[in-house]
């Protein structure tokens, strides 16, 4: 027995000696990124910080998009939490930092946050406190297929107000091809519509006053209007059969299949429509174009206004020090510069969209830099709980099921409830 | 009269205390496990969620805002809780009028020995092992409108286009149901073989010697003693209604317009998804009561003598 014991000890001291000695400090990296591709170019990243910093390792982690917001909760409470989480910004990153989740990183991004752009810094900036850093930003519009376009006679480039785009729906519709692809499952791509037409109307003075709960929130002027412009789409019947049961990823499939003419997308659905495309080429660059969001004559909201996403890393509390280091790695110049070559990132680090490759993502660049007022993402911005029900109501609007005011109504409501 | 009594009380006295003392030890070793366990699993998380059901929180951090029964007044007011409810309702009556006799057709068909009865049991049992992830994603490419086997046989008969069944407010809830019946109705056959199986076949004969028709045995002979066993069956099927949600999410989400919510899906959805912990556990109590009462009042009226 004591033999067996003193060789137990010996062998317990072996183990913790040498464990001591080749320490490591691991990374956990949580991400959503669906694009192989991208996270190839990630991987290659995180191995290069690693053989630059000595006993770090970085493990990534992947959760689906839908799948990350309703799990974030309950695993950012975890002793077990990741070290850096994606963000969007906006009402969810407020109600994290309130529960005190995220580290304060403000003094370790001081040298290296006026690299990037201003904006988008202080989206992750809290009462004076930066808890992330932003590696991209997006804009939404329509995507469309030329050719497709071309077949119905309708020139992309005419599309420059609503009712452009219902005409351009009829021929489209009187030609035989699907106008539109959504994926009405998951709803927030149907709530694009409603609320960029809301910010075409009513600009950023109706938000910040239906934020505030002043002029009759949000069942006031504007948003009745953008509900009804919306029904006048929906009326047409321009999305794919079975729309409300596409989710996000097959109906921007379907569209990279050339089965529909137009999506309103995110810009980053440059790269996806290619790889959930059935032949994982999907649209090529000469035959897909942008048309920004349509302008509503008479609107408060400037033409150039943009809505879109403004993404980042958060740094989760009691995470390692080298976790910050790795973010300014991330986010550094050269990292910057390689995403935007490969078309993948409007970059946030300045001078580095010089990067970008193609005409189509310069383009969305450019949109975004002259952009005076850049909008998050509404469910984003307005938090899970409001933000979910603008995502619910105006999915019903599409599927005829809540009338406009109904839905102003309907946000209105869980606004005031709030949470 | 007196001896014998006291006697008797002597006795008794000389066994109780070791009698008893035996089965406190007894109590004693064995209570405190499973009770520890079920306080742990079962009555510390219904207290929390009743207690969590009383504030306006977000799960994160400890609730401070205090709503009193605000969320379950939110819970009434909400229309898609109604359709859940209905939802729950309307499989509870599937599993009874349709899945429930068709296990019971399969497994008189099925008990007998005969060549391929033992396949045949195993390939219609073969659903109820899947996992409901799995076959909730299997089923939605089965109804996919485009590339789905429904739309292949709507092809072959040339009829056009096949109807996007999961994307349709009437259609949805019906095909989730068709599923449910597929998956389930293999597990409820099992339990009725088993109780044939081990049914007294003397029983029968004996009814056939006494000139019993086939169906007047099956009648008036299985069915009867089958009885404990339907009664087993129906409350795993009202249980499990109440309690299905891994199928509906891959399958619809809940959607369109909240139409095929479950109250499990509610939950979550309303409950998990918009980090409304209070709310989500307004629901869990409200179905927690739903579930006790429906146990509770079953076992006393229909199962006391099993």
């Amino acid at each position: 027995m004591r033999v067996l014991k003193k060789a137990f000890l010996a062998a317990a001291g072996f183990v913790i000696t040498t464990g001591l000695a080749t320490a490591q400090t691991t990374i956990k990296w949580l991400h959503i990124e669906a694009n192989p591709a991208q996270v190839k170019i990630w991987e290659e990243v995180a191995r290069d910080f690693e053989s630059k910093t000595q006993g770090v390792k970085i493990e990534m982690q992947y959760l689906e998009n839908e799948a990350y917001k309703a799990k974030a909760p309950t695993l950012l409470q975890s002793r077990d939490r990741p070290h850096i989480i994606y963000s969007w910004a906006g009402g969810v990153l407020k109600s994290q930092v309130e529960a005190g989740v995220l580290e304060d990183i403000t003094a370790l991004v001081q040298d290296h946050k006026d690299k990037l752009s201003a904006s988008a810094v202080a989206a992750f900036t809290i009462n004076g406190k930066v808890y992330g850093l932003p590696h991209s930003v997006s804009q939404v519009g329509f995507m469309a297929n030329k050719e497709l376009l071309g077949k119905a006679g309708v020139d992309a480039a005419s599309i420059k107000t609503w009712d452009d785009l219902l005409s351009a729906v009829r021929k489209l519709k009187a030609a035989g091809i699907t106008p539109l692809a959504v994926g009405g499952a998951d709803k927030w791509p149907i709530h694009f519509y409603w609320t960029h037409l809301a910010g075409r109307i009513g600009g950023r003075p109706a938000f910040q006053a239906a934020l505030k709960n002043e002029a009759g929130g949000f069942e006031a002027e504007p948003f009745q209007k953008a509900g009804e412009l919306f029904k006048q789409l929906v009326d047409l019947q321009p999305f794919q059969n079975g729309f409300l049961g596409f989710k996000s990823q097959p109906a921007i499939g379907h569209f990279g299949d050339g089965n529909a003419a137009m999506i309103l997308a995110i810009s980053s659905f440059y790269h996806t429509q290619k790889v959930f495309a059935a032949n994982k080429t999907g649209i090529t660059d000469d035959k897909l174009t942008w048309i920004d969001f349509p302008s509503v004559p008479g609107g408060k909201g400037e033409s150039s206004d943009t809505l879109g996403g403004i993404n980042g890393w958060l740094v989760t509390k009691g995470a390692p020090k080298e976790t910050v280091a790795f973010l300014k790695y991330f986010i550094s110049e050269d990292v910057q510069k390689r995403l935007a070559g490969g078309n993948f990132v409007i970059p946030t680090f300045k001078g580095a969209e010089s990067g970008l490759g193609s005409a189509f993502m310069r383009n969305i660049a450019k949109n975004v830099a002259a952009s005076k007022y850049h909008q998050n993402f509404w469910d984003q911005d307005l938090g899970p709980s409001v933000g979910r029900v603008v995502n619910d109501s105006t999915a019903e609007l599409a599927g005829g099921t809540m009338t406009p005011g109904a839905v102003a109504k309907a946000i209105q409501n869980a606004s005031r409830q709030g949470n | 009269m007196l001896a014998i009594s006291d006697g008797s009380r002597l006795t008794s006295r000389r066994w109780r205390p070791r009698e008893s003392s035996g089965r406190l030890t007894v109590l004693l070793f064995f209570l405190p496990p499973a009770l520890v366990l079920f306080s742990l699993f079962v009555v510390m998380p219904v207290g929390e969620a009743a207690w969590y059901s009383l504030f306006n929180w977000n799960g994160f951090g400890s609730p401070t805002k205090w709503v009193g029964l605000d969320n379950y007044r939110f819970v009434l007011e909400n229309k898609a809780f109604f359709t859940a409810i209905r939802n729950n309702l309307l499989i509870i009556a599937a599993s009874l009028l349709l899945q429930l006799p068709l296990a019971l057709v399969l497994a008189i068909m099925l008990a007998d020995r005969f060549r391929g009865a033992v396949s045949l049991r195993m390939v219609f049992f073969m659903p109820y092992i899947l996992a409901e992830i799995a076959t909730g994603l299997i089923f939605s490419f089965v109804y996919d409108g485009n590339y789905g086997l429904l739309a292949g046989i709507y092809r072959w008969f040339g009829a056009g286009d096949a109807p996007h069944l999961l994307a349709n407010q009437a259609t949805a809830f019906p095909a989730i149901l068709v599923v449910i019946i597929w998956k389930y109705f293999g597990f409820h056959m099992m339990l009725y073989i088993a109780a044939l199986q081990s049914m007294d076949r003397n029983i029968v004969e004996a009814a056939r010697i006494d000139g019993a028709s086939r169906w007047q045995e099956l009648r008036y002979v299985v069915i009867p003693t089958l009885y404990p066993t339907i009664r087993l069956s129906v409350f795993f099927a009202v249980v499990g209604s109440l309690q299905l949600f891994d199928l509906i999410m891959p399958l619809t989400g809940g959607g369109p317009a909240d139409s095929s919510h479950t109250m499990v899906s509610f939950l979550y959805n309303f409950g998990v998804t918009r980090m409304r912990v209070g709310f989500g556990s307004a629901v869990g109590v409200i179905l927690f009561l739903v579930c006790v009462t429906f146990a509770l009042t079953y076992k006393r009226w229909f199962m006391r003598n099993d």
